[in-house]
Parts: structure tokens; sequence; C-alpha cells
């Protein structure tokens, strides 16, 4: 698997079958693009520009198109259709529905039996394959980078690009190995580790990068779980974020809706196991972690980055030398209404949010509800469980998930993007506190004025009950 | 794309760590199917009251001294978080032509690049003066030459700043990107003659 000898990363292997043309000193890499996922917000621009320029889509059979981010997640009405309530999100849906059927892309419109948040329904149906190159003008298809695919968010512009010439220009990130050694604790999830990463990293800490997680507790991880943890790669600040495709990976795509069957399975199989970096390859950068001395993340801040294990304090702005670091901590503190060496645990929250790319899969629903089971939802908090995709929802309900949820006092919602981002009118009053299993905390994210505290789906679950953020190991226990 | 060689502009600065593109354009703001009329949504929740229309009299880009600043300098790591090109569509709307900071966020920097908003990186010390050369005499110009790679300050002073063959080209001459690509596509054919296609969507 060597090149010349040299041993080369799974990044480096997947970047160089994928190079149309090599970076020079005046032009960036051209990337082929195996596989790009549309949605209705950051599509409509690039689809003007085709119009404008007489271009068509030049591989209609390499693209595919869900409806997620502006989507409402309210319940069907009589006829089976989930109203539309907003006119900008029905026009901006509407614009979506023609220029798919225009260019002669599929795609799966709200209602559908598989539409979902587009970074659950690649894998789901599939589409997401080992050592793909896979788009999306969205910063979390990092996520597809669990299966050993190179996966990364685009700009509008660069949608255009994508849809008119499959091809990307692309100058060549650096590469990051992050290994997560030993194994989790009991009440310790895959976004427990992430969270963890980031408080580590900086938001910035990967800028330029591409991670690849490895060591046993990634390894221990289900797909699902590895999703978690390359979904926020971004949050780092790297584009993408890759595990290296194994057994795991390999059970979970067999028999999917796109992926290979019969001999076509066989070569694949084959393809997809010479994809692991190569013994003695070496990363431009190279950090560690012990899995087995992580307890539960939260974050306290108004970055992902802002996070700490969750028996511990605000920190205090005047400990932090760096004055730019220092205003924006005090900047956070004072939107979040918090004071440094304040305890998170025990903090009276109103909303819990379950749900979004990073937490909205089957394992997580299921890591929910057995938790709910027997337990109700505190009456001051409002919790809101948002499959990621109607297949997601379906297998839930099949398996009476939303009957936990339901008579533990929660809200069962059609799938979408939701809370996470907040477009849809699912979303939190100003000064309301929120523990939420997605994955960005900023000012205003999950609504105006509303505050964020990021956790694993336990967590959520734990301090839904309790009506304050509490630790899901405490109530495991008992 | 507009031609991009000189710009000069008084500056105002936020400094802030790890502006976030939901603070560029909060999320509500991207139901669009165009990307006209944006300008008034750039920092939104910064810049107006709880009403959402009220200007917000403390937050600096409402103040009359700073009306028409185009260069925009910002606390490190700027641009972070989501992957919308509305974020630059936006500070384009709002007048401005370039951002300065000391790093910025890897696809905010080519979504900005691919619509004429110069990111312009600076050292940590270049990035205090400017903080302090703003607050202390607003309407303070800076002009950028795009072809030598300058920002020259005040003082006469000139930092350089990083910017890639390509991009700087395609600024230069006001040219988009696509048309390199377009203009490959017999490479894109011998690449999808000589490799298998790995997904089929439309089966
Ligand atoms: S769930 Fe949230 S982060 Fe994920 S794609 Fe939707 S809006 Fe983006």
């Amino acid at each position: 698997m060597t090149e010349n000898g040299r041993p080369r990363t799974l990044f480096e292997k997947v970047w160089h079958a994928h190079t149309v043309r090599e970076q020079s000193d005046d032009t960036p890499a051209v990337l082929y693009i195996d596989l790009h996922l549309v949605h209705e917000v950051t599509s409509p621009q690039a689809f003007s520009m085709l119009r404008e320029r007489g271009l068509a889509v030049r591989r209609p059979d390499q693209t595919i198109g869900t409806m997620d981010h502006s989507t409402p997640t309210t319940p069907r009405n009589d006829l089976g259709v989930i109203p539309i309530a907003d006119a900008m999100a029905a026009l901006q849906l509407d614009t979506f529905s023609r220029n798919c059927r225009d260019f002669g892309i599929p795609m799966y419109a709200l209602g559908d039996e598989h539409q979902g948040i587009v970074h659950v329904i690649g894998p789901e149906k599939g589409l997401t394959q080992p050592g793909m190159t896979i788009v999306c003008g969205d910063s979390h298809t990092s996520t597809h980078g669990a299966f050993g695919a190179l996966a990364f968010g685009i700009g509008t512009s660069e949608v255009g690009h994508v849809l008119a010439t499959q091809t990307l220009l692309q100058n060549k990130p650096r590469t990051m190995a992050i290994n997560v050694d030993g194994r989790l604790g009991d009440g310790v999830t895959a976004k427990d580790i992430i969270l963890a990463i980031i408080a580590r990293i900086g938001i910035g800490g990967g800028t330029g990068k591409v991670f690849e997680y490895r060591g046993e507790a990634i390894r221990s991880l289900s797909m699902e779980g590895r999703m978690t943890v390359c979904n926020m790669s971004i949050e780092g600040g790297a584009r993408a974020g890759m595990v290296a495709p194994d057994d795991t990976t390999f059970e979970y795509m067999r028999g999917r809706r796109h992926a290979p069957s019969g001999a076509e399975w066989d070569a694949a199989l084959a393809h997809w196991r010479s994809l692991p970096s190569d013994p003695g390859a070496t990363f431009d950068q190279e950090i560690t972690l012990r899995a087995d001395e992580l307890i539960p993340m939260i974050t306290y801040g108004t970055n992902p980055g802002m996070g700490m294990p969750i028996d511990g304090a605000v920190p205090a702005p005047a400990d932090e030398p760096d004055v730019n670091k220092k205003i924006a901590l005090d900047k956070a503190l004072d939107y979040m209404d918090l004071s440094p060496g304040q305890q998170l645990l025990g903090k009276a929250i109103d909303v819990v949010f379950i749900g979004s790319c990073t937490n909205s899969r089957i394992t997580d629903l299921r890591q929910a509800a057995r938790f709910m089971d027997g337990r109700k939802v505190a009456d001051s908090v409002r919790m809101m469980v948002v499959p990621g995709s109607q297949q997601v929802k379906m297998q839930a309900e099949s398996e009476g998930l939303h009957e936990i949820f339901r008579a533990a006092g929660a809200e069962w919602r059609e799938a979408g993007c939701s809370m996470c981002i907040a477009m849809n009118g699912d979303q939190l009053r100003p000064g309301q506190y929120a523990v939420s299993t997605s994955n960005r905390n900023f000012e205003g994210r999950q609504g105006k004025g509303g505050r964020t505290f990021l956790a694993s789906p336990l967590t959520a679950a734990a301090s839904a009950v309790a009506g304050a953020v509490a630790d899901p190991r405490v109530m495991l226990a008992n | 794309m507009e031609k991009l060689r000189h710009i000069s502009g008084s500056i105002v600065g936020l400094p802030v760590n790890d502006i976030d593109t939901d603070q560029i354009i909060p999320a509500r703001f991207l139901k669009v199917t165009d990307k006209a009329g944006l300008g008034k949504a750039a920092f939104c929740d910064w810049r107006y009251l709880e009403d959402g229309e009220t200007p917000n009299p403390d937050f600096i880009l409402n103040q009359p001294d700073y009306a028409g600043a185009s260069v925009l300098v910002a606390g490190n790591n700027f641009g972070c978080g989501s992957s919308r090109e509305h974020a630059p569509w936006a500070l384009l709307g709002a007048g401005f032509k370039a951002v300065i900071s000391t790093d910025f966020a890897d696809i905010f920097r080519n979504n900005a690049l691919k619509n004429g908003l110069l990111p312009i990186v600076v050292d940590r010390d270049t990035q205090q003066q400017l903080f302090s050369l703003a607050e202390e005499a607003p309407g303070t110009e800076v002009s950028v030459d795009v072809e030598a790679q300058a920002l020259t300050l005040p003082d006469g002073r000139r930092v350089n700043f990083p910017l890639d063959g390509f991009s700087k080209y395609c600024l230069l001459h006001g040219v988009d990107q696509l048309g390199y690509l377009l203009a490959l596509d017999g490479d894109v054919r011998a690449f999808e003659a000589s490799n298998p296609q790995r997904v089929k969507t439309t089966v």
C-alpha cells in the first residue's frame, strides 16, 4: 500500500486517488468529487448561477438532495402532510424542488420516507462509502469521514463548481492524528470524547488540517459514535475528520440501499481494506487523550471549545493571561449569565433538545430512551426529541422508543435539523437555558438570546429528568 | 466578479476572538434564494436591540464615527462555524471590502475570496495596533495593494500578507474560478474513464 516505499496516511491515499491535477505554485489541486449532497439553504444561488451561464449539472447521478434545514418538525396533519407555516421557508423548499427536478437530481422531499438531515441520510442509504470524496454546502459534512471518506463542507460558489464540473479546487491540508487510547467508562460517550478534544485544542486548533481519529476508544465505537466524533471536527477548526474503515464499518455498510452487492461488494471490500494509514505513516501533528480518564463533558460558554468535565467549575476571566481570550470569556459568561467559579451541576434549565446531525441516530435515541424509561421529564423542562431522518424515526417507532419518550413527557417530532439551527420555528426564547445534543453553542444559535449547554444524549436525558444540569452516571448508578 | 486591485478605506475594530458565522449573519436570514439585501442582516443580533430594528447605540458599527468604514479589523479566528457563504455576502452588503485578523477559518476564507472580500492575515502586534488606532482615531484609513500583497498603515508602515497565487490572479483579473475548472473538462473525462464510479444516486 505504500507508494515508492513511503508509508501513507488514510487521508493521503484518498487525496491522491482523487487528484485530477496536482497542486502547483500557481494553482491549487483539482479534486474529483464522488458524491455531492445538496440541501435547500446553501444551493439556490448556485443553481441560479448555472442557469445564468447556461450550464448543466455534470453528474446528477453522483448528486443527491434532501430537505432538512428549514423544514418544520411539527406533526403531520390529517392528510399526512407536514404543514409549512413560514412563507420564506416554503419558497426556499419550493425553489429547491424545482431546481432538483430541472437539473435531474434525485431528491428526498419533506414528508418522503427517506427524507432527513443530509448527514444522517448519506450513511443510512449506503451512499457514504470508504475512500470516497464527499462534499456538501454544510460544514458538518465532516461527519461522513467516520467511514474513511474525505468529506468536507464547501461554500455556495463551490457548490456551483461541483454541480458544473464534479471537481473542486483545493489546497492540500496538513494532517493531525488524534489518538484516543483506552476504554470509555459507563455513562461516557462519543460526544464526550469530541467535546474533550475540542476543549483541549480549541476551536481554531484544526484550521488547515484534516484529523485522523485513532486508538482503542475510537475502534470500539459504533459507526454512529464515530459519526458523532467526526461530525464535530469542524468545531475544532478542521474541515475534515477521518476514521480508518474496519469490520465495524463494513458490517454497517452491508445491505444498505446504495452499497455495492455481489461481486461488486467483494471488489469494494478489497479496496476499502487497503485504505487505513500504513504502519509508520507520519502526521504533521499528533496528540493523545486517554478515554478512561474522561467523564461526561459540558460546555459553559459561547463556542464549543469552552467545555469542561461536567463536575467542573466555570473558569474565571481574571485567570486568563491572553487579553483577547479574556475578553471572549468575559463576553461569553455575560451572555450565558454565569459567574466565574460557578458549578454547572444543578443549574436549572428550561429546554432539552435531543437531535441534530451530531446525535439524532438510532443509537443516540436508544441510549436516551433507555435512560428515560420509567423516568419523567421535570415539570419545568420542555424536552424535544427530533430524529435525524424519517428512517430513524420509523426504526425508533418500531422499537417503541417514541412511547417511552412520550410517556416521560417529551415531544416526539418529525425529522430535520430543528432546534440545532432554529430556522424552522423550533427555538429557544431569550434567556432560556438548554442542554442540547447539537454541535454549536454560539450566541443565538438555538434562538435569539437562547443559551446552550452542549452535551451527550445521556447527559441531556439526565438533565431533563433532574430539571437541571445533571451527571448521568449518578442516576445510572441508582 | 469585479477586479480588485486596491482598497483604501477607514477601519473599524471588533476586538472579539472567534467571531462565528452565526454572529456575522444569524441563521434565520438564510431562507433567501438570492444574495441581495443581506447587508442589513450583518451582525444583526449585535447591531439591533431586542426588537430587531432599533439600532443598538452601543454597537460600534452603529456609531457615526465609523459610518462608511470598509475595512473590518477583527479578533483571532474570524469566521469560524458554518459554511454559509451568506457571511461574506452580508459583509460585502454592509460595505466591507476587507477583513483583517490574525487568522481565518478555512471555509470562510475560501468563501470570501470567491466573492472579492479580501481576508488579510496580520501578526498580533499589527492587529493590536489597528485596534488601538480604530478606537483612538476613528476614521483612520488604511490602503491595500493586492498585487504587492501589502497593507499600508497610516504611519506609512507596510505589512505584507499571504495570498495564494491563484486567488490573487482571480482577484486581480476579476475572473471566477469556475471558468478555470470548466476548461479542464478533458482532464475530468480522462479521470472518469480510468476510475470506477463509486456510487450512483439515481438507482
Ligand atoms: S443538524 Fe444542525 S449542524 Fe447538522 S446539518 Fe442541520 S443545521 Fe447543520
